[in-house]
């Protein structure tokens, strides 16, 4: 390795920080626009124009205002936890394709490696509930574990769906760029509607958003892992939960609204990001609608969502997409008609229980709008 | 490493084979208790097996410092007990006064109280609607719920020049007769109110989340409800129609047409309902009321110092949050009270709370304490 | 009517006037009216039965609570208890007295479990022991505050110093 190898590595490293936490700056404050404009408010408008500035303030003040320790947390997991939190979403970064030419680094399973990394950040989570020694914090991060283990099965198996997918189309079907290559013409949220609702629900419940933001319920135990931080590593935490919305929408649009494809994007590369930042964008403020009028859910429901409803559905999904693609590869008319019957089985269970589900839910629903028909 | 966590202390020695309880502290300071209100919850994983709650951390010694006031001094204490529903505590104490000494109120300012106190009720009901939202999550209520208080606070503005410290009922009658232009301002505040409340409706009440998260949870049987006093919506939630303007009516409510809501099975999902269902009616009285307001002076005959005679009179009324009461001893010819004991129906209704908390999970602790709706200056007094 | 009159006895008795005075029996030391509210004056001794057969009674059934109030007298301390029925249009007042060398009265607790708090406020700023209530620990007042600051006795000490450091 040479030192222009390093420079160049620091280069990269420095300009993909920074150019992170301006993506989540700016995400910050396009939530709270948003969310203002939701809710007949204004929202932050004195600190540059609309008030573009007030994030970058605010980190400002959270860089100096003291960093408080109190004196019964484990010193050592208490300031390794927020780092640990961190640095998962800074290593996904690598391997995010912007356009076709601008990868940093272009796994051939790029897929794996985002669903391996995306595990990583329940540690730091973990760890700070535990080393804070705080009750809050301890639940807080019990919670934060137990919604990320039920809620990677969906949302792996949705991203799996993909890659069986993107078999058909290109060769490299575990890379992500190869993903977005391969929705060249349809992107996969028109051929498998099912799994992007999945994603979506996964990734919500990955990034503790409202409704799934239990891990940090300000109102049952105010703020969870991060009660007992303050200052900058508070900041740390907040940053990074951004950061994975923003990794989040970023996965999201490239597995399923097929990147940086659209028109005149092959003759006029630039357009590219463009169109990738248009998609990505999208998906940020739909969670940003989500959160505006919805409740929470209670940790008991959230767990019969994902193992009643999210798992099943994800492998009904998965178990489709499995067959049409073999039938389709082996252009066999014996397995197009096993991966026909299986479809349609996968597909009428599917509906049925849905109908079930459904049928159920508005009974109940109606219940309670009888009780007060009055 | 530094210290070890003190964490192992709490918990048995064998983790891996043993279960152990852990006991959370909510509160004073915590975003959920309304105030400054502490329970100590046993948990058993999510589950709550026990709570134990801690109150006083208000007590300002209200009803000590009346004895140490003029009759007429004491109304602005009221207003700092329920510091939400002002109207509504001055209304229960001047009553109480004006029934100890006998003294007629005129027709003109019974109806300007009655208008103020219903409009206090939707406030409160509307700052229920709002932090209750907050309770469970949900940001938009709360927006939408202190958007149309603002809209009642500024009425409140022009009528007594505050917003929430009214001090303006008096014994005998109010302080000053309405401000030019009230009717018709009321009368636009109603069409407002009534275009929020479909749009709290939309918000909160047909939510598939908000109604999964309050039904069937933390509803107890009714005699227990009575057996603790629960009173006000808490109660009327379970099916017990005991409404003090109903059951024991005061004012000029006879002559109104309104009617009190009632649920069935006492969840937070009626409770909430109910209070909902009360800002409809509350509309529909301060309507009728405006219709029917007289003219003439709005203060009665009333000596210019007050001395009640020696004896002692009980008075209530329905708050926002239920039965309120008044209790007043006069040993005669003095210008202070010589007791006032105040029943607050925060502090009653919060008595039940251990009771319904019990078995809940976690989460359902401040969904359960948000729907009994305290107000902290009148549980510690 | 003019402001100091009051009248002594409304204008139609209370019609549960005779059943209250069948179950007080011996136990009333007066039966009358203060405003139109029927009064019961008790020993302290038969106040936890008289409310348990109050409550119980069915043409009675004073199952809620209204209010429980301690009243300093300077040498006696008085408990007042409003009652009221729910499914009939009645309600009592019960006054019963402990001198204050003795401060103590029996528990309501078990006839309504509503009287909890209230009785430990009374224990709290009065000093009035409800005798067989479970948990008497102060409610409103800090832990080890000394003095019974509802009493017409107690006067604010200049310095007050809080519990703890």
């Amino acid at each position: 390795m040479t030192l222009l190898d390093l420079i160049t590595i620091a280069v990269i490293v420095f300009v993909l920080f920074n150019g992170v936490l301006t993506v989540v700056l700016g995400v910050i404050w396009a939530e709270r626009k948003a969310l203002a404009r939701l809710q007949q408010r204004v929202g932050p408008s004195r600190t540059g124009p609309s008030g573009i500035l007030q994030t970058a303030a605010d980190a400002v003040k959270l860089m100096l205002k003291e960093d408080v320790r109190p004196g019964s947390v484990n010193r050592l997991i208490f300031y390794l936890a927020p780092l640990l939190i961190f640095t998962p979403i800074f290593m996904l970064w690598m391997v995010l394709p912007f356009s076709s030419g601008l990868i940093l680094s272009d796994l051939d399973i790029g897929l794996f490696y985002v669903v391996a990394i995306l595990g990583l950040s329940v540690v730091g989570h973990v760890l700070a509930g535990w080393a804070s020694n705080n009750k809050y914090a301890l639940l807080g991060s019990a919670r934060n574990a137990a919604q990320l283990i039920s809620y990677e099965l969906p949302l792996v198996f949705a991203v799996l769906a993909v890659g069986l997918l993107a078999q058909t189309a290109t060769d490299r079907p575990f890379s992500l760029a190869g993903i977005v290559e391969a929705q060249g013409g349809v992107p996969y949220l028109l051929i498998m509607p099912l799994g992007f609702a999945l994603f979506l629900v996964g990734a919500l419940a990955e990034t503790a958003r409202i409704p799934f933001d239990i891990p940090h319920a300000e109102e049952e135990i105010v703020g969870g892992a991060f009660v007992e931080y303050s200052g900058i590593r508070w900041g740390v935490f907040f940053l990074t939960e951004y950061a994975g919305l923003a990794t989040m929408a970023f996965l999201a649009a490239i597995l399923f609204l097929g990147g940086w494809n659209g028109p005149f994007s092959d003759q006029f590369p630039p357009l590219q990001p463009l169109y990738l930042i248009l998609k990505i964008s999208a998906i940020i403020l739909l969670v940003f609608w989500i959160r505006a009028p919805l409740p929470r859910l209670r940790i008991d429901q959230l767990m019969a969502f994902a193992w009643k409803l999210a798992i099943p559905a994800s492998l009904v999904n998965l178990v489709v997409v499995a067959t049409v693609v073999y039938a389709q590869q082996r252009n066999d008319w014996e397995l197009w008609l096993a991966g026909g019957i299986i479809s349609v089985v996968s597909i009428a269970l599917a509906v049925v229980t849905g109908f079930i589900i459904q049928r159920r839910r508005e009974q109940r629903l109606n219940q309670f709008r009888q009780r007060w028909a009055q | 490493m530094a210290t070890d966590a003190g964490m192992t202390a709490s918990v048995s020695r064998d983790p891996m084979t043993e279960q152990a309880e852990l006991r959370i502290n909510m509160g004073p300071q915590h975003p959920a208790t309304h105030g400054v209100f502490r329970m100590v919850l046993t948990l058993d994983g999510e589950r709550i097996v026990d709570v134990t709650p801690h109150i006083g951390y208000l007590h300002r010694g209200s009803e000590r410092l009346a004895e140490g006031e003029n009759f007429q001094q004491i109304t602005t204490l009221f207003d700092r007990l329920d510091y939400v529903a002002n109207f509504n505590n001055e209304w229960v104490y001047v009553r109480a006064v004006e029934k100890a000494m006998g003294v007629e109120v005129p027709p003109r300012a019974e109806h300007i109280r009655l208008i103020l106190s219903e409009l206090n009720r939707i406030a409160s009901h509307l700052l229920f609607y709002g932090t209750y939202g907050l309770d469970i999550g949900a940001m938009n209520p709360v927006m939408i719920g202190f958007r149309d208080r603002e809209r009642i606070q500024h009425i409140f503005e022009g009528v007594t020049g505050a917003r929430m410290m009214h001090n303006y009922f008096r014994i005998g009658g109010v302080k000053e007769d309405l401000p030019d232009g009230f009717t018709p301002a009321v009368r636009a505040l109603l069409d407002q109110l009534r275009s929020g409340y479909e749009e709290a409706r939309a918000t909160l009440t047909e939510s598939e989340i908000f109604i999964e998260r309050t039904a069937g949870v933390g509803a107890i049987p009714p005699d227990d409800l009575l057996d603790y006093g629960v009173t006000g919506p808490v109660l009327r939630a379970a099916g017990i129609d005991y409404d003090v303007r109903k059951a024991d009516p005061y004012s000029i409510y006879e002559e109104l047409d309104f009617r009190a809501p009632t649920g069935q099975h006492g969840d937070c999902y009626d409770r909430y309902m109910v209070r909902m269902l009360e800002i409809e009616q509350s509309i529909a009285i301060v309507d009728q009321a405006l219709t029917r307001l007289p003219d003439g002076p709005v203060m009665g005959r009333v000596p210019r110092i007050i001395r009640p005679p020696q004896g002692d009179v009980y008075v209530h009324g329905e708050n926002p949050r239920g039965d309120l009461g008044v209790y007043l001893v006069s040993s005669g010819g003095t210008v202070t009270p010589y007791r006032l004991k105040i029943r607050g129906p925060s502090f009653c209704n919060l008595m039940a709370l251990a009771d319904m908390v019990r078995g809940m999970y976690l989460a359902d602790a401040t969904v359960i304490l948000g729907s009994l709706d305290i107000i902290l200056g009148e549980v510690d007094r | 009517m003019t402001a100091g009159d009051r009248p002594e006895q409304p204008a139609t008795p209370s019609p549960i006037e005779d059943r209250v005075r069948e179950i007080a029996a011996d136990n009333a030391l007066s039966l009358g009216y203060s405003f139109d509210e029927l009064e019961l004056r008790v020993p302290r001794d038969a106040v936890a039965e008289l409310c348990g057969a109050l409550k119980s009674d069915p043409d009675l059934n004073f199952t809620y609570l209204r209010c429980l109030s301690v009243v300093d007298w300077q040498d006696e301390l008085e408990v007042v208890y409003h009652l009221a029925s729910l499914n009939h249009p009645h309600r009592l007042v019960i006054k019963t007295r402990a001198p204050m060398e003795d401060p103590w009265v029996p528990t309501t607790i078990g006839v309504w479990r509503g009287a909890d708090w209230h009785e430990r406020e009374g224990h709290d700023l009065f000093g009035l022991e409800f005798r067989g209530h479970p948990d008497l620990s102060p409610l409103l007042l800090y832990d080890g505050f000394e003095g019974f600051p509802g009493r017409k006795s107690y006067h604010i000490p200049e310095q007050v110093t809080f519990y703890g450091d």
